[in-house]
């Protein structure tokens, strides 16, 4: 009924019109769908310094606060670079020596805060958040989490004001200038421990992600927050 | 190689494709009501998932992903063709689909006979273009750990509909209320077996 | 055509039947698959329904306008292009411009290529029957199962979390946390009472209607 030569180039003619019409619709909408995954990053990044934004200023907000952005070598040298397009996840893949990680600098009140962008593994999915220090390179002052395709209710928790509240005033170096980061613990941090925050119960893998995630993406920036302090003694 | 095992184990029990996302809910109700031919069925999805993530990833890795023209030239580096995944996966998978039927037909007409006529059906299961899906959202380091992913999965599957059918196979003979018979009591037991499963979860190799 | 044969009595049939006797999820056991993950919340189940209206809508639409050239040897392959075109369109659109929801729905906008009841509907409806009937088969068929998907939705959220559409309906003082009586009840927010949940629907649909009744 149909001869071969039909149906090829029925098929030939289907495929060329669905592929204009995709590439079309693809390259109309990228920019809105790039905005929106811009103006999410700047908010993330304003939370962690406990601002919060509306989506339409958020791109004046991130250049009233944000003061700077550095590119920061795990020896603690460091330049000042575009943070803000570096992704973590090509960065993280690459050797210790070669990474250039992101840091952004906010200054809230007169105050001078130092964001570091976290990415790490959960239960099915990529984890990522945002925390940031004093600028004593020791107290957090805020932290922000987001994931992928955690299990609502129970990994999803994370990302709740209730855990991110948790994270103020720990520090992330003990008193004898270890660095120990900050923990997540299973079962609850004893009252008191500046270094830990407790775990979402039933998300324990998330939990672990998150505390591995943590331990990693700070420890990096320990050398330049050595280099810095000796830096400002010297000053 | 730990971490390969792994997400095989992981796949199995806590990313069950049934209990944990209800892909392939479709055939997994319609074929279960005797073990044999859910046998049949799960083989075949086990053999179409084994093939085609493998096939999805290298597409992902070299075709579609955001850069991955990059090894043509350096001038296709910003290229992001990610919105064409759909389209190519579902390709993909339909024409394995008849290759793997038009093969199997060829060579083994006694596996064909057994196997041949759950192959089309397979092409408009959700769990093989789930399969696809997960493995492109959860960013397989390599290759090796897609496969076992796609594997893993459809043994997941396996287990699910082969358990469901065996229980269905019994209860043929108890007393349920007469509303409940069929799909509802189907349901409410691929509820139970998931809550079941859930109790794997945590465990890691 | 006149405005009387657009909405004609048959055309009001074919959209309301698959809120009931007809329903796709319930009756038909289609398309189970990619929706269930999606019920935890209101929110991403409401969108989920309305992506799945669309597409069936205008898949339905389109197979419907092109049945009389399909070539019947390659026709399966034409109608998973034709859905994937609309999905893909979909997901972008929601990615434009409900970027937050289209992030919880994550992989499951894609699974609706897989959907059952929109490869069901173009099999059983559109090949066979003109654009405008087929249109509204779609969108009856996609609002039928929307329905079921709000209904699970509904309650998972209320009895799991205790808000509706992210307001708080269970006041927070009625909680343990706070010398309060209440907790949430945690497994409505485990996949599997999504599956309990319809069972449960199923039993009442058809404790009503016997003739739904499974004789085997």
């Amino acid at each position: 009924m149909y001869s071969n030569r039909y149906i090829f180039i029925y098929s030939t003619i289907m495929v060329v019109i669905v592929a204009v019409t995709l590439a079309f619709v693809a390259t109309f909408l990228k920019p809105y769908q790039e905005a929106n995954v811009k103006t999410e990053k700047i908010q993330n990044i304003l939370s962690s310094v406990n601002i919060s934004s509306e989506k339409k200023k958020a791109v004046e907000m991130y250049e009233r606060y944000i003061k700077d952005e550095i590119l920061v070598k795990s020896d603690g040298s460091y330049r000042s670079g575009n943070a803000f397009d570096v992704s973590l996840k090509i960065e993280l893949k690459k050797d210790v020596a070669l990474r250039e990680m992101p840091l952004f600098v906010a200054e809230v009140d007169a105050a001078k805060y130092y964001i570091i962008p976290l990415w790490g593994r959960g239960l099915w999915g990529a984890v990522w958040g945002y925390i940031s220090l004093k600028d004593d390179f020791n107290t957090v002052y805020g932290a922000i989490f987001d994931h992928k395709s955690e299990t609502p209710g129970l990994g999803a928790e994370i990302v709740t004001e209730k855990f991110r509240e948790q994270f103020k005033n720990k520090k992330i170096f003990d008193e004898l200038n270890n660095f120990v980061s900050v923990k997540v613990v299973k079962g609850g941090a004893p009252e008191g421990d500046v270094h830990g925050v407790d775990a979402i119960s039933g998300g324990t893998i998330t939990s672990n992600g998150v505390n591995n995630m943590l331990n990693e993406n700070i420890s990096f920036y320990v050398n330049y927050f050595i280099n810095i302090k000796n830096q400002n003694i010297n000053e | 190689m730990e971490e390969v095992l792994n997400i095989f184990v992981k796949s199995i029990f806590i990313d069950n494709m049934v209990f944990a996302y209800f892909l392939g809910m479709c055939s997994y109700l319609a074929i279960s009501k005797t073990v044999k031919t859910s046998v049949g069925l799960g083989i075949a999805v086990i053999f179409v998932l084994g093939i085609t993530v493998p096939i999805n990833y290298i597409l992902e890795n070299y075709l579609l992903a955001p850069g991955a023209l990059s090894w043509i030239s350096a001038d296709f580096k910003d290229l992001d063709l990610s919105f064409l995944s759909f389209i190519i996966f579902i390709a993909i998978i339909a024409s394995m689909v008849q290759l793997v039927e038009m093969f199997i037909e060829k060579f083994s007409p006694a596996l064909y006979s057994s196997l041949g006529i759950f192959l089309p059906l397979i092409a408009v299961n959700c769990a093989i273009l789930g399969g696809a899906l997960f493995m492109q959202e959860r960013e397989y380091t390599s290759i090796l750990h897609a496969t076992s992913f796609g594997l893993g999965s459809g043994v997941g599957w396996f287990l699910a509909i082969v358990g469901i059918a065996a229980i269905r196979e019994k209860i043929e003979y108890s007393n349920i209320p007469p509303a409940l018979r069929g799909l509802g009591i189907s349901f409410i037991i691929t509820g139970l077996m998931g809550i079941a499963f859930m109790s794997f979860l945590g465990i890691k190799l | 055509m006149s405005k009387n044969s657009i909405f004609s009595s048959e055309i009001g049939k074919i959209l309301t039947s698959p809120f009931g006797n007809d329903n796709p999820i319930t009756v038909k056991v289609l398309g189970i698959c990619s929706a269930l993950a999606v019920t935890v919340k209101l929110q991403p189940a409401f969108v989920m329904a309305l992506s799945v209206i669309v597409v069936t809508a205008f898949s339905n639409l389109l197979i419907s306008l092109l049945r009389n050239g399909i070539p019947p040897r390659i026709r399966i392959i034409v109608q998973l292009v034709v859905v994937a075109l609309m999905v893909i369109i979909v997901d972008q659109l929601l990615k434009a411009f409900v970027y937050d929801i289209s992030k919880q729905l994550s992989v499951f906008v894609g699974l609706i290529i897989t959907n059952c009841i929109i490869m069901g509907r173009l099999e059983a409806f559109a090949l066979a029957n003109k654009p405008w009937p087929s249109f509204v088969d779609g969108v009856g068929n996609g609002m039928g199962y929307g329905f079921i998907l709000i209904v699970v939705a509904f309650f998972r959220e209320l009895l799991g979390s205790g808000t509706l559409w992210g307001f708080r309906v269970i006041p927070e003082s009625f909680y343990m946390s706070n010398n309060g009586f209440y907790v949430d009840n945690g497994m409505m927010i485990l996949p599997p009472m999504a599956l309990i949940l319809i069972g449960v629907i199923i039993w009442i649909q058809r404790s009503r209607n016997k003739n739904l009744v499974d004789i085997s």
